[in-house]
């Protein structure tokens, strides 16, 4: 793109219309204001498109097989371990990882801090793209994957977590899709959906902390059904909920500022002025917020230890385990934090962020798989399964890309607003 | 930020509630009112009886007209069979196994019957969000494979490690687990099919309360034989199966950590605050925002005041 926004001053697309005065169809706006061949170019010249496709080449055949064959024929999941990397990764790890959209959305309409204004629909987007793709993960997952609507219209059973889970993610779902929704109508140029929207953005904004808030809690509190199987260090009946809520909350935030890094690095064509002078800004926002969450989180951790009378645990083995993610997950990147927030050091929080996000992760899978069952064997994940959770994260990715080449997330419509 | 008028934020604010009343509806019946029944069935196990012989496992696999094993019933040699460590468990073939402990504790080994234990207040039904699960006031907890989703929470939940799912299936997969031969036995009054065909008389089949009095009667009545416990009387609440052992439980394989309570009990905590957060937290927020907004809102109205003043100045100019 680099190549052609400097001979083609139109290109990047801002405006519905182009030098001449005539309107830019949807269709050009599709293809970046690009020739069908000059899109092909730009697509093969980037190496990344190269990967990808290496990555689905075997990726989508695996995925068919495993409809086709049924889940043993890809996961590892067993009758031991009947959650594997699809869930332990694709919707432990995801969700909490796309808190971001309420984070900031909190932020810039609840608190009124419009400072944060020019990241909030990077998050926004974050949160939406996550949760779908978690959803994604989930399809590949379950069972009967064409009975994902059972448990809200066919057959209810209110009093299980998982019955709160699905209808606050598919709640939360609709309510994301509303809150990025201004972006696609100024890109397409209906100001009246916009409005709409523009009307109960604070109400959407309530809706999505509540929602967050539960359905965070809820993905934690789903391992209170297993307190004699995962480790005791991992599971607490009375805090887990708080555990899983406000890690989400840093690394939501992490989320966002590794996105923005990405973004700002590899797509700066399509960045604008104000998003790129403020990132250095709001990203030392994002990081004090996200190690005020850490510091929090760690005082929880403790007070649930304390709580559960679990010291002993932690002169054992999985309590050095229990220490090392602590400490590598969670107190290093906040350090990092609070080091760059004080000294304006930025390249250091981004490297803060990077490690926390990874950090939330590592707890996903610790809970779900490494200590689960912890008194019995370890389940290695299948190879198939693993390439088929990098394919379909890959998916994640490449979307994310479309829609921030596209509409206006990073940077403003000069056109109609 | 937008303006925030009285009609804005009534707006805003029914629409939360609105949006809160949904969920809450889904979620206000919260667990924890489950009947037991008090005339539901039950079995004991007495491990001293249990010779090893697999007629259980045979019977039920030609009751429940699951697959041919792999290795035939009378072949012993399964006994032996370790898993990533691990006895033989319950699998899509099996409903039921039976394994073999050697422990220092007496001279001759015993044996142990694994099946699901029909809980009083089963883990694998408070935990699924599509209500497959049923505990019959006959005590048995049966499973709907028609409503079934596959997520296999009750797996994860269930602290026995019963449930199973049928992962080699893409089209028709489900759980599959013993469910106390309900369809073909239990409903009519009759023993499943493992109890009718012990023939050492290992398993004793009743009312859960009867059954649980014959297992304290064999405790109190031959001192020394057996370990002062029934595992299954409190275990998780209570199940329908029950054992009894001449060694602590431990050495034969039982987890002895389970809660004594519900497991469901250690999901209330989270349970309890759901509601508070959808009552409490968009009144909140809101609040906060106002808090939060307050100085535009000054600033507005101070702008206000002022263009009001400014337009009777003119006024009066023109007056004069």
């Amino acid at each position: 793109m680099k190549l052609f926004s400097k001979e083609r001053p139109e290109i990047p697309i801002v405006h519905h219309t182009k030098e001449d005065g005539s309107a830019w169809t949807i269709k050009e706006k599709l293809w970046l204001g690009l020739s069908v061949a000059e899109y092909k170019k730009q697509f093969f010249r980037n190496p990344v498109n190269w990967f990808m496709l290496m990555i689905f080449a075997i990726g989508i055949p695996l995925i068919l097989g495993r409809y086709a064959f049924g889940l043993g024929w890809v996961t590892h999941a067993s009758n031991d371990y009947p959650w594997g990397l699809f869930l332990g990764f694709g919707l432990f790890g995801m969700v909490p990882l796309s808190a971001s959209g309420f984070m900031l959305g909190t932020t810039v309409e609840l608190f009124g801090r419009k400072d944060f204004h020019s990241i909030e629909r990077l998050a926004l987007l974050n949160g939406l793209l996550g949760y779908f793709f978690a959803v994604l993960f989930l399809e590949v997952d379950l069972g009967m994957p064409w009975r994902l609507p059972y448990p809200m219209f066919v057959s209810l059973g209110p009093a299980a977590v998982l019955f709160l889970v699905a209808w606050h993610v598919a709640t939360y779902l609709s309510v994301q899709i509303a809150e990025v929704l201004p972006a696609f109508f100024e890109w397409i140029g209906w100001l009246k959906g916009k409005r709409i929207i523009r009307k109960y953005v604070l109400g959407l904004t309530v809706a999505g902390i509540i929602l967050s808030t539960l359905h965070q809690g809820a993905l934690g509190a789903l391992f209170t059904y297993a307190p004699a199987k995962v480790h005791p260090l991992w599971v607490s009946s009375n805090f887990q909920w708080i555990h899983f809520f406000v890690s989400s909350i840093f690394g939501g935030l992490s989320m966002v500022i590794i996105a923005s890094t990405l973004i700002k690095n590899y797509m700066g064509w399509r960045c604008d002025d104000d998003f790129k002078n403020n990132l250095d800004y709001v990203t030392i926002g994002m990081a004090k917020g996200a190690s005020l969450a850490m510091i929090t989180y760690l005082v929880v951790k403790l007070v649930a230890v304390a709580h559960d009378q679990e010291w002993t645990y932690l002169l054992t083995g999985w309590g050095s385990y229990y220490m090392l993610e602590l400490g590598v997950a969670v107190v290093l990147p906040m350090f990092m934090f609070a080091f760059g927030v004080r000294n304006n050091w930025v390249t250091l929080i981004r490297f803060g962020a990077f490690i926390a996000a990874i950090g939330i992760i590592w707890n996903r899978l610790n809970t779900a798989l490494v200590c689960f069952n912890w008194q019995m064997y370890q389940e290695i994940p299948h190879w198939k399964e693993v390439w088929i959770t990098v394919t379909i994260y890959a998916l994640y990715f490449l979307t994310y890309r479309f829609i921030v080449y596209r509409l206006p997330i990073v940077y403003e419509w000069k056109g109609e607003r | 930020m937008k303006k925030l008028n009285r009609r804005s934020f009534i707006k805003g604010g029914l629409a939360t509630t609105a949006a809160a009343m949904v969920v809450k509806e889904k979620t206000s019946a919260a667990s924890g009112d489950f009947d037991n029944y008090p005339e539901g069935m039950g079995v004991i196990v007495d491990l001293t009886r249990c010779v090893g012989c697999r007629s259980c496992e045979a019977a039920c696999n030609k009751e429940q007209d699951l697959p041919e094993p792999a290795v035939p019933f009378d072949d012993f040699s399964v006994f032996d069979h370790m898993h990533h460590g691990e006895k033989r468990r319950t699998d899509e073939t099996a409903y039921t196994v039976v394994n073999r402990y050697d422990t220092p504790e007496i001279d001759h080994p015993l044996f142990r019957k694994i099946q699901c234990n029909h809980c009083n207040e089963p883990a694998c039904l408070t935990s699924c969000f599509v209500n497959a699960y049923t505990k019959t006031p006959e005590g048995a907890v049966i499973y709907n494979a028609k409503v079934c989703v596959g997520c296999r929470t009750c797996m994860v939940a269930c602290p026995f490690y019963i449930p199973t799912f049928k992962y080699s299936s893409a089209f028709t997969p489900r759980i599959m687990k013993c469910i106390f031969c309900y369809d073909t036995r239990l409903k009519n009054g009759q023993p499943p099919a493992c109890v009718e065909a012990c023939p050492q008389e290992a398993l004793t089949f009743g009312r859960r309360k009867d059954v649980l009095k014959i297992g304290k009667q064999r405790i109190r009545e031959t001192p020394g034989k057996y370990v002062d416990h029934i595992y299954g009387e409190h275990e998780v609440g209570g199940t329908a199966w029950m054992y009894l052992s001449s060694v602590p439980f431990d050495k034969v394989g039982f987890d002895t950590h389970v809660p004594k309570e519900p497991i469901i009990n250690s999901v209330k905590e989270f349970l309890a605050m759901v509601p508070m957060v959808l009552t409490i937290w968009p009144g909140l927020f809101v609040g906060f925002h106002l808090l939060a907004t307050r100085k535009d809102k000054v600033k507005e109205m101070e702008k206000e005041a002022e263009l009001k003043k400014a337009k009777e100045n003119d006024e009066k100019e023109e007056q004069v």
